[in-house]
């Protein structure tokens, strides 16, 4: 009779607490349809790996996680499914708006410095910085690489600030900018981009972010090897699998695996609430870098750039591009910023993974 | 028994890594020459982009535009 009542008899409160945070990430990844391509699987992952006893946690999940998280496979396989989903073409059409990209990293150093304060071993506050990348994968193989303690919070605080970007960008894009400055029109002008262009541009990235930045190139190779796939107009049959068919089969593989880390003992710390702050924390000044690199050019150039495309510099795409132009739209009905945001939006996932690779050349 | 035993020894670890934990705001005064060699680097990187970018639209620029 032992045996019915034996197991039940061994939960923990935090065990409890624990297949709580799961059900919750799946309400949120349901109800609320924060991310539920990675919340989801996720919270079942959570549920699964705190039940005492769990044969999930020593048996698959163990072997996925091993298999493809700790060695970087799932986020770099993921990378080839988002490299071809993006289209370079507004960024190509203007390539200046690549230093909107650059700027809006700045969140990502300074959380570092915020990190440190509090975390004694310079791998996590580093780990804990590129939660600024506004990137999942990148922050998962960041973490892993760096052999970070909180792997699993961060990927929470990325992930769930990802899907938070809706809610935290335009309280802190209206705070730093005046009415006036949001109305500014950005007339597009429409430039074709050459075959020969869009074919180059993924290779140029590659050698020059890898020739610079070395621990940068698995990362940004894999993200310009999905778009080449995309760009080169011979393997359309390949860039549909890596977009659909690749990228959700590492995305599910990644949610449960990524459990791995969700237990009561790593997860339940005072280190995870510090985390999900300094996440908080390095999106904000991303997007306060963004924006006020802008107001510092407008500053200094005759030709008015409105402020807010800034903000669409970090790497949650498309969401960022969109909002900022949902933004202008509501300051001025006229005012079509979108092949502007999401040019910038399109280089913040550049210069994030770029920024992921200074982090390893400086840590790792 | 077991079971207590791990968690009783998880909630221990816990303990200890929630010690580790420490407040030395010297450090984020140290630690600003990463902030000022990240931002660098990352806006050299893109530099080179851009220019690079730049000259490919230049030499194929696409002749119907």
């Amino acid at each position: 009779m032992d045996i019915l009542y034996s197991n039940l008899l061994a939960f923990t409160w935090q065990d409890l607490l624990m297949i709580g945070i799961g059900c919750l990430l799946i309400y949120l990844a349901v109800k609320k349809e924060m991310e539920p391509s990675l919340l989801l699987p996720m919270g079942l992952g959570t549920i699964l790996v705190n039940i005492p006893g769990s044969t999930a946690l020593v048996g698959p999940i163990n072997e996925l996680y091993h298999a493809g998280i700790a060695n970087e496979l799932f986020p770099l396989l993921l990378f080839i499914g988002i490299g071809a989903m993006i289209d370079f073409g507004p960024l190509l059409s203007n390539p200046k708006l690549m230093l909107f990209g650059a700027a809006a990293q700045f969140g990502i150093f300074f959380t570092l410095c915020m990190a440190s304060v509090f975390f004694p071993e310079i791998k996590d506050s580093a780990s804990i910085a590129i939660i600024g990348a506004a990137d999942g994968p990148t922050s998962i193989a960041v973490a892993n690489t760096l052999g970070s303690n909180y792997v699993g919070a961060i990927t929470v605080a990325a992930y769930s600030y990802m899907a938070l970007v809706p809610v935290i960008q335009p309280p802190v894009i209206k705070l730093l900018t005046t009415k006036k400055e949001r109305m500014i029109r950005m007339p597009y002008e429409q430039k074709s981009v050459s075959k020969t262009t869009r074919i180059l541009f993924p290779i140029i990235i590659t050698i020059v972010a890898s020739a610079i930045v070395p621990d940068a190139t698995a990362l940004i190779g894999f993200l310009m090897f999905g778009n080449l796939i995309r760009e080169c107009g011979v393997l359309n049959s390949l860039s549909d699998t890596a977009q659909n068919v690749l990228a959700n089969l590492i995305t599910i593989f990644l949610g449960i695996s990524v459990a791995f880390n969700m237990t009561a003992d790593k997860f339940l710390q005072l280190s995870t609430l510090l985390i999900m702050g300094l996440g908080l924390i390095a999106f904000i000044v991303d997007t306060a870098g963004g924006v006020l690199f802008a107001k510092l050019l407008n500053l200094l150039s005759k030709k008015k750039i409105n402020p807010m495309i800034g903000a669409a510099g970090i790497s949650a795409f498309p969401m960022s591009g969109r909002i900022v132009h949902k933004m202008a739209l509501q300051e001025d009905p006229q005012n079509f910023l979108l092949m502007h945001s999401i040019g910038v939006n399109v280089s913040g996932q550049i210069a994030s993974v770029i920024a992921g690779g200074i982090i390893l050349n400086l840590f790792g | 028994m077991l079971h207590f035993l791990t968690h009783a020894s998880a909630a221990s670890a816990a303990a200890a890594e929630n010690a580790q934990l420490v407040f030395d705001p010297a450090k984020f005064i140290r630690n600003l020459q990463y902030m000022g060699i990240g931002m660098l680097v990352i806006f050299l990187v893109i530099g080179v982009i851009i220019l690079s970018t730049m000259l490919v639209n230049y030499l194929f620029s696409d002749p119907t535009n």
